[in-house]
C-alpha cells in the first residue's frame, strides 16, 4: 500500500515497511493511558438517589447540563452494568445494607463518588438514624460538597474523577482489590468507623444525651 | 362534648376548646368504646381517623398522652381525644384497628417511636426503624439523639441487617394472588425471597 505523511519521500527500508507497518493507521500508546482514558470517557453512573441531592443529579443528567458531554449517556440503574456509584443524599441505617449490596453487585473497575453534605458527613441529620457518611459504608473516591451541590458542583466532581482515574495504572496490584467485610460484618476497624462519624463543626457542643 | 360527658361520665376527664379546635381527654379503660361510640352514633358519626399519635412531655411526671384525631366527613367538624397514660403502668391501650382499618400502620408507628402497645393489633411490628433494631423507641424523651450505641456499633448491626427480612409476604401485594400463582411460586412465596 501506499504510505502518506512524511514517510512518502522515503523509500521502504525492510520487509516489515514494505507491508504496511510504519502506516499512519498504528498509533502507540502507554496501557495505561489507553485503557484510562477509555475508563474515564465512558463512565456509567449507577445513581443512588435518596434526597434532594438527587433532584439535582436529574438536572445534571438532562439536557441543560447534559452528563452525556462526559461519557455518562447511559445512567444505568442496574449495579452489574455500571462503574460509578453516585450516592445522592442522606442514607439511613435501613439503606446501609442495601447500598452495601449495590457496590457489592458492581463489577471492577469502580468508583464512587459522595454527593452532598448528608452522604459525606451525615451533615445535618447527626441523629440516631443516619450513617455519618457514607465512607463507613463503601469506599469512596471523590466527596461533592454541597447542600444540595448544583449540577455544575457535581460535574466538577466527574471531572475531578475522570482526572483520578486518568492518573491510575492498570499494574498497582492493590487499586482493584474488593475489600470484603471482616469477622464482625464492618468494612472498616470499629475505631475508624467511629472516629469517621464524630460530630464536627457546630454539633461537637451536644453530648450524646442531648 | 355535651352529649360525650352526659354519656360517659367521669370517663371524660377534661374537654377543652383550643384554636377552635374541640379536645377531649378520656380514661384509658373506656377509650375503646368512647371512640366506637363517636364512629357509630348517629349525632357523631366520625367516620375518618386522621391520625394517631402521642405526645410525650419533658416534665417526667406527666404522663404520655396518646392521641386521636377524628374527622367527620358527612358533618364537616374535626374532635381531638387524648388518652392519658401513666408512666408507672404498662403503655398499653386497646387497638382502634377493629374501627378503622386505617390505624394499622398509624398505631405500629406510635409503637415504634413511642414504645405503647396496642392490644388486640394483628400486626404489632415496627414500621419505620427495621425489624432487629434494639434501641429502644426514638421519639421518647430517655432516648439519646444519637442512638444508645457507638456508631461503630450501629454500622455493623445495620449491615448485618437480613436485607430480605424487612418485607413480608403480607406486605407484598403478591400475596393477594397466592390461589391463583403456580405451586412452585407458591412453595417460593412460602420460603421467602431467599438466595440458594
Amino acid at each position: 500500500m501506499e504510505l502518506t505523511g512524511p514517510e512518502q519521500h522515503r523509500a521502504p527500508q525492510d520487509e516489515a515497511e514494505r507491508a504496511g507497518f510504519l502506516s499512519p493507521n498504528w498509533v502507540t500508546a502507554r496501557l495505561d493511558d489507553l485503557v484510562n482514558w477509555s475508563r474515564a470517557n465512558s463512565l456509567w453512573p449507577m445513581a443512588f438517589g435518596t434526597a434532594c441531592c438527587a433532584i439535582e443529579f436529574m438536572a445534571t443528567a438532562a439536557s441543560r447540563f447534559d452528563l452525556a458531554r462526559f461519557g455518562m449517556e447511559r445512567v444505568a440503574y442496574s449495579p452489574r452494568q455500571a462503574d460509578v456509584l453516585i450516592c445522592a443524599g442522606r442514607l439511613p441505617f435501613k439503606l446501609a445494607p442495601v447500598i452495601r449490596r449495590v457496590w457489592d453487585q458492581m463489577p471492577q473497575p469502580k468508583w464512587c463518588i459522595s454527593m452532598g453534605a448528608c452522604a459525606s458527613t451525615g451533615g445535618i441529620f447527626d441523629n440516631y438514624a443516619m450513617v455519618q457518611g457514607i465512607d463507613t459504608i463503601v469506599p469512596v473516591d471523590v466527596y461533592v460538597p454541597g447542600c444540595p451541590p448544583r449540577p455544575e458542583g457535581l460535574l466538577y466532581g466527574i471531572l475531578m474523577l475522570q482526572k483520578k482515574i486518568k492518573g491510575e495504572t492498570v499494574f498497582d496490584p492493590d487499586l482493584r482489590v474488593e475489600r470484603l467485610a471482616d469477622q464482625q460484618g464492618l468494612f472498616l476497624e470499629p475505631a475508624a468507623v467511629d472516629e469517621l462519624s464524630e460530630p464536627f463543626g457546630n454539633s461537637i457542643h451536644q453530648t450524646r444525651s442531648a | 362534648m355535651a352529649a360525650l360527658r352526659s354519656r360517659f361520665g367521669a370517663a371524660v376527664e377534661r374537654t377543652t376548646v383550643l384554636l377552635g379546635a374541640s379536645v377531649v381527654s378520656v380514661a384509658r379503660e373506656r377509650a375503646h368504646e368512647v371512640l366506637a361510640w363517636l364512629r357509630d352514633a348517629p349525632d357523631q358519626r366520625y367516620d375518618y381517623l386522621v391520625d394517631v399519635t402521642a405526645v410525650e412531655y419533658r416534665d417526667r411526671e406527666r404522663p404520655l398522652e396518646l392521641v386521636y384525631q377524628l374527622r367527620s366527613l358527612p358533618r364537616g367538624v374535626m374532635l381531638r381525644l387524648k388518652v392519658d397514660l401513666a408512666k408507672d403502668r404498662p403503655l398499653e391501650v386497646d387497638s382502634v384497628v377493629d374501627l378503622w382499618r386505617g390505624a394499622d400502620w398509624l398505631e405500629r408507628e406510635v409503637w415504634d417511636m413511642f414504645g405503647i402497645r396496642f392490644r388486640g393489633h394483628p400486626d404489632l411490628r415496627r414500621i419505620l426503624m427495621w425489624e432487629n433494631y434494639a434501641e429502644g423507641h426514638p421519639l421518647r424523651k430517655d432516648f439519646p439523639l444519637r442512638g444508645r450505641f457507638s456508631r461503630s456499633e450501629q454500622v455493623r448491626r445495620a449491615l448485618g441487617a437480613d436485607l430480605q427480612a424487612h418485607y413480608s409476604m403480607e406486605e407484598l401485594s403478591i400475596a393477594e394472588a397466592y390461589d391463583a400463582v403456580p405451586a412452585d411460586v407458591r412453595e417460593r412465596l412460602l420460603g421467602g425471597e431467599q438466595e440458594r
